[in-house]
């Protein structure tokens, strides 16, 4: 019981900061279509930003400053770096975000070291809010429940309420009619970057000290964020979020569950002898293919529904 | 072109007066060549192992008057970005420069692939011999099965590590249930069967309620694995986990509420330290070889001065210091620096470290016997302190000549 209340908790503060990464790329992937391999190095240099101007100022100014940074230095790129190379086809913008992030993970070791940072939870919300079965949920997971959710309402409503989103809703999916109609297409594309890229640094900002802040942040959020933005649909924010979830508690609930493919044998009434050629395969637990089951998801996702959850068109 | 004919010219004369000033050193300077990451992500703790090199050479052989009538000690560093192939081409380096001293550590796969390189060597080159002083590989196959009597090393090893860290909870009638917890790759996986074997060695009564691998380097959130050690009651946790997988692991266990000890194997320093801070107080413990508090007088102030000159980093391998030392001691009773008469008087030497403690490097197998402490994670009695945090590691017991009574397979072939 104690195990599926707070896999359940543990899966949404997980899927919640995925949304905050992914609610960014898949705007930028659909518009653009370009996939950004760097935006989990902004994710990065939100935490990194955020320690740096928490040691002087403390953690709150480094929650409202750090993303604003983190967004500047992402419209900039896009702006002076992206725009650029556009010229010579996606290609060309897929190698220089690939480069980007390489660019960024050096340095960050350039100036903070490779040692993990000691950037920490403010003192206000370092205490257990609530202890159930013995087991205490801090309250600052409670804090990135509250702030990941604030986003998503936040988004939603500027995307489905506002003229600005519904410019950007159109130069998604017709970016050349909304140009026609006299709109600054770049512009609005350089908005979204950096909009986008604000997101990522928030997340790292409140990601940093309940996940540490070391160069290898990035590298580890990655690849799952790209599973998220193609499970959830391109283009779509609900889908995102949705996938967001889904994946988030896949990974807490495989590691929680000690079961493996014995077990389901054994339920069938099938079973191996210890020297059995497959015998590895068999005895394989749920906790160890872990990692390795979002990707799957991705497979599954791409080979019965390429479109996504909730997506419109194919990837 | 111009610009770089120039360039290359310039190297070349560079290397050239390098390789002369080189040649013109070999004739007094007694050179150690120093294999380990100078680049890439480990090389924060290549870095500080070269620096405790180069200030323990200075201080304790150098500014004493050498050894030998004045020969100086030389560290010769060379970055083998962690890699065993790139160790090989480093260390032939090192013998066609002349060297016969490599000092060595991070990684066991390094190690391993050094001692059988240098044991071949020494078997084909008779007047060119090689010594191979470990100061870090805890793989305890290099004084087992791959033994030779080239390799020394001055760490204990994995085993003897899990040996005293067993002893001390064996000793706790408290602890009911062990949950073992460690990177899913070989280190990790040794740790894991040596605390199995060892717990149901000496306390058959402990149940051992979580087993359990997690991909090293990719884990995002360890708050999944910290509930399920919680839910599983453990009154103990045990790792080999190290950097960010031992920084994420230990915070997720605090926060989730586990109360009981993390006995770890490198829970401290390189920001680990700073990152735990209050959190991590009476929580993490660090099975080693280092006493850093309370210091002996003598290891207070060698750290005093390393600080002066590297304010950013510790002295996280203050078996080092204890390397060269003996090394020195070794070569001053040989009489010489033939590699051959040193390792004869390296092994079985006695020595009284830095901590004013006795230690004895065994003949059987070149393994250093010395005591091992299980330290503290605080801020409370700490001199010297990890990551200039003001945290630091507290002595809390002492096992010692920690393993001297663990058997090895080492059968040692000495030259004729």
């Amino acid at each position: 019981m104690e195990l599926v209340v707070f896999s359940l908790l543990n899966g949404l503060v997980t899927g919640l900061l995925l949304f905050m990464l992914s609610s960014g790329l898949t705007l930028i992937f659909s518009m653009m279509g370009v996939l950004n391999f760097a935006h989990a190095s902004f994710y990065m240099l939100g935490a990194y930003f955020a320690y740096t101007i928490s040691g002087y100022m403390g953690f709150w100014v480094g929650l409202i400053f750090a993303p604003i940074l983190v967004g500047v230095v992402g419209a900039l790129i896009q702006r002076y770096g992206l725009r650029y190379v556009h010229r010579w086809g996606h290609v060309a913008e897929l190698v220089f975000t690939f480069g980007l992030a390489f660019l960024i993970e050096e340095v960050v070791q350039f100036f903070w070291g490779k040692a993990t940072k000691d950037y920490h939870e403010p003192e206000l919300l370092d205490f257990p809010l609530f202890t159930l079965f013995g087991q205490s949920f801090p309250a600052y997971k409670a804090f990135m429940i509250f702030i990941s959710i604030g986003i998503f309402i936040a988004l939603l409503m500027m995307l489905t309420r506002t003229r600005v989103g519904l410019i950007i809703q159109a130069a998604i999916t017709h970016p050349n009619t909304v140009a026609n109609l006299g709109h600054n297409v770049p512009l609005v594309f350089m908005g979204v970057f950096g909009v986008g890229s604000a997101l990522a640094g928030l997340a790292g900002v409140i990601a940093g000290p309940a996940l540490g802040t070391f160069p290898g942040m990035a590298f580890v959020l990655g690849s799952i964020v790209f599973v998220v933005i193609v499970v959830g649909g391109l283009g779509s924010l609900a889908g995102a979020f949705v996938a967001s979830l889904l994946i988030g508690w896949l990974q807490t609930f495989a590691i929680a569950l000690d079961y493996s493919m014995t077990d389901l044998l054994d339920l069938l009434g099938v079973s191996f002898s210890d020297d059995h050629v497959l015998r590895d395969l068999w005895s394989l637990s749920l906790p160890q293919v872990a990692p390795i089951l979002p990707y799957l998801l991705l497979i599954l996702i791409l080979i019965f529904r390429p479109t996504g959850l909730m997506g419109k068109r194919e990837t | 072109m111009g610009i770089i004919k120039k360039v290359r010219t310039l190297t070349a004369t560079a290397l050239l007066a390098a390789s002369f000033t080189g040649a013109s050193f070999a004739a007094d300077n007694i050179r150690i060549a120093f294999i380990d990451p100078l680049s890439g992500p480990f090389a924060t703790t290549g870095e500080s192992g070269y620096r405790t090199f180069e200030y323990a050479a200075q201080t304790l052989v150098n500014d004493k008057g050498g050894v030998l009538g004045g020969r100086m000690f030389e560290i010769v560093p060379m970055d083998n970005k962690i890699s065993p192939k790139e160790s090989l081409i480093q260390l032939k380096r090192a013998i066609s420069e002349g060297i016969h001293y490599i000092v060595q550590g991070n990684s066991s796969g390094v190690a391993n692939a050094l001692t059988d390189a240098i044991n071949k060597h020494n078997r084909r080159n008779p007047d060119q011999r090689i010594i191979f002083l470990n100061y870090s590989a805890v793989d305890p196959a290099l004084t087992n099965e791959k033994c030779n009597f080239w390799h020394f090393r001055f760490d204990a090893n994995a085993d003897i590590k899990m040996d005293a860290l067993t002893d001390v909870i064996a000793e706790d009638q408290d602890i009911k249930k062990v949950y073992i917890i460690g990177q899913d790759y070989s280190f990790g996986k040794a740790v894991a069967a040596a605390a199995v074997k060892f717990i149901g060695a000496k306390r058959p009564d402990i149940e051992i309620v979580g087993n359990e691998l997690h991909p090293i380097g990719k884990v995002k959130d360890f708050t999944p694995y910290a509930t399920k050690i919680k839910s599983s009651g453990a009154d103990a946790v045990i790792t080999g986990n190290w950097g960010a997988d031992m920084v994420g692991l230990g915070k997720a266990i605090v926060e989730a509420g586990v109360d009981a000890p993390i006995f770890t194997y490198y829970g401290a320093h390189d920001g680990i330290t700073a990152t735990f801070a209050d959190k991590g107080v009476d929580v993490i413990r660090v099975v080693h070889e280092g006493t850093f508090n309370p210091p002996s007088a003598e290891f207070k102030a060698f750290n005093e001065g390393f600080k002066k000159v590297n304010p950013d980093k510790d002295l996280n391998q203050p078996r080092i210091i204890g390397t060269i030392q003996m090394l020195a001691k070794a070569m001053e009773a040989a009489g010489t620096d033939d590699p051959v008469a040193v390792a004869t008087a390296l092994e079985g030497m006695d020595f009284t470290n830095i901590y004013g403690r006795k230690v004895h490097m065994r003949a059987s197998d070149h393994q250093i016997i010395q005591d091992v402490n299980i330290t503290v994670h605080t801020d409370k009695n700490i001199e010297v302190d990890a990551d200039n945090s003001g945290y630091g590691l507290l002595t809390e017991k002492t096992v010692k000549e920690a393993g001297k009574d663990l058997p090895t397979s080492c059968e040692m072939k000495r030259p004729s």
